[in-house]
């Protein structure tokens, strides 16, 4: 009974999408190539985004064909987010764990914490170079900070009764982190996790069009040179869809570990 | 059991033995000869250079003057978000049809980087303020926006209809119902997008500019100066440190007049 409204209301959703999907394109190219009053310099026609596309998925553009760029990228990123992440989660735990380790570790972080992932990509071109161990450390201050910010205030807000039920239980050790601080945890480590993907990816691009061989950013950088808005916008769409594609696995993820926050 | 804070002297020696500790690693790194001091100065050697950008011009110009083009520039490209943020939010949250045509094509460019947008910015707008300011404002507006556009969404319906059936204009209603009501969650969205519009500012700046702290820093990147470089994160840190601390100073005063 409860499917057929939900697959109806999908469907008029679905079809609604697709409508205004086709409104847009043909806006745009009206705008842009029946009348031009979207100079062609500045804007590319749908049908120049066509054939970009093609160009870059069948010949390649910039040292790569697009499904190569992506997959360097991507690959960066989980990697890179991976470490950063591990680690961080770790150290936001001890230190929302131990007092000793917050006020040991507080100083370097309040350093650390106000400086943009941005920034860090000056230093790691100059300590690194442009190869791929300087997009793993931009990476890394990129993704690191967010997660042992939300891990620690993970810990600092699980109430206070389930610590002294805890306690009282006897609860100590591996079983204390295992079963206590890290499910606690848990829904602020997730929103620390989606922060520092979104970060990572976004300083991934950057640090790839100021300077890389290949990747998503390199296309960009490529085509403004070029002057190829058709390009850029290829560039454009390729990195959104990406940074959505990742969001949504990270949100299956953190469906998958923790099943109570489903209802 | 969650450990009670420690005592204050406590605390000061674990978080100076931290702070030593740190410094004491770079420092013996720095020293030891693995590299060559260019490539990795002592914490010294950048106070030293933080000294010398304050007086001598790097890359055109002293520190100071980089940021404060940076500031112009970051407050453009802010005073724009909200200029249009704030009134978007508002119509969309009082016309329902403006909200179904805006919604889905802010969600779909809500979803690109304000980095992507470097090469339209640089194509459009040029090098030297209008790009930088299209990418601060890409950074800065989803969060005002949406947060608009929330407050004024949870803004309870008897003081809506009250004000409809005193006969209120669609104008009115919005400066003086919705907009009011909507103030502490707006001021929340603006230090978010404080917050990333001072980090695409950055961005920006490390590749379509010609003054600025990030190009100080691509310039200090060039002339593999790891201490210009090093002053320019400090300076990127502290300012924006600071416009943190103005926004929620702000915020708190707001939510104690509204007794929140």
């Amino acid at each position: 009974m409860a499917t057929a409204p939900l697959s109806r209301s999908l469907l008029a959703h679905a079809a609604r999408a697709v409508g205004a999907l086709f409104v847009v394109l043909v806006l745009w190219h009206l705008l842009t190539a029946v009348f031009g009053i979207i100079s062609p310099a500045r804007f590319a026609t749908p049908a120049e985004v066509g054939l970009a596309l093609r160009q870059i998925t069948v010949e390649g553009y910039s040292n790569g064909r697009l499904y190569e760029h992506v997959a360097r990228s991507v690959l960066l990123v989980t990697m890179g987010f991976t470490v950063a992440a591990s680690i961080g989660v770790l150290l936001g735990l001890a230190m929302g764990a131990s007092r000793k380790v917050e006020a040991f570790v507080n100083p370097i972080f309040l350093v650390l914490r106000p400086i943009p992932p941005l920034a860090w990509i000056p230093l790691a071109i100059v300590w690194l170079g442009l190869g791929d161990a300087a997009k793993m450390m931009v990476i890394f201050f990129a993704a690191f900070v967010p997660s042992v910010i939300n891990s620690y205030t993970g810990v600092r807000q699980i109430d206070k009764p389930i610590f002294e039920a805890a306690a009282m239980l006897d609860i100590r050790g591996w079983r204390y982190w295992r079963e206590v601080l890290i499910p606690g945890a848990l829904p602020s480590i997730f929103t620390g996790l989606r922060l520092s993907l979104q970060a990572s990816w976004t300083t991934l691009v950057a640090a790839e069009l100021v300077g890389a061989v290949a990747g998503l950013g390199t296309i960009l950088n490529q085509a403004a040179q070029d002057i190829y808005p058709a390009m850029i916008l290829v560039g454009m769409l390729s990195v959104a869809l990406c940074g959505w594609l990742m969001t949504l696995g990270l949100g299956w993820i953190e469906r998958r570990v923790m099943p109570w926050k489903a209802l | 059991m969650l450990q009670p804070p420690l005592e204050p002297a406590r605390f000061w020696r674990l978080s100076a033995a931290g702070a030593a500790s740190f410094l004491a690693i770079w420092t013996l790194a720095a020293v030891s000869g693995i590299t060559s001091r260019d490539f990795l100065p002592t914490p010294w050697d950048v106070v030293e250079r933080f000294g010398q950008l304050l007086t001598t011009p790097f890359a055109g110009y002293v520190l100071h003057q980089h940021l404060l083009s940076s500031l112009q520039r970051f407050a453009m490209g802010f005073v724009l978000a909200v200029c249009v943020g704030i009134p978007l939010g508002l119509l969309m949250a009082w016309f329902p049809w403006v909200d179904r045509i805006v919604s889905p094509a802010f969600e779909t460019v809500r979803f690109i980087a304000p980095i992507a947008w470097v090469p339209f910015a640089a194509l459009w707008f040029g090098t030297g303020i209008g790009g930088p300011v299209l990418i601060i404002f890409m950074g800065a507006f989803p969060p005002v926006l949406i947060n608009t556009y929330r407050g004024a969404k949870q803004v309870d319906r008897k003081y809506i209809e009250a004000s409809q059936m005193l006969g209120a204009s669609a104008w009115r209603s919005m400066t003086e119902v919705l907009l009011p009501a909507a103030v502490p969650s707006i001021v929340a969205g603006l230090r978010i997008s404080a917050g990333l519009g001072w980090q695409s500012l950055v961005g920006a700046e490390l590749i379509v500019a010609s003054s600025g702290v990030g190009y100080l820093m691509v310039k200090g990147q060039a002339a593999i100066s790891t201490a210009t470089v090093m002053c320019g994160m400090a300076a990127i840190g502290f300012i924006g440190l600071l416009i943190d601390v103005a926004l929620r100073r702000a915020q708190m005063v707001i939510e104690r007049r509204r007794g929140l």
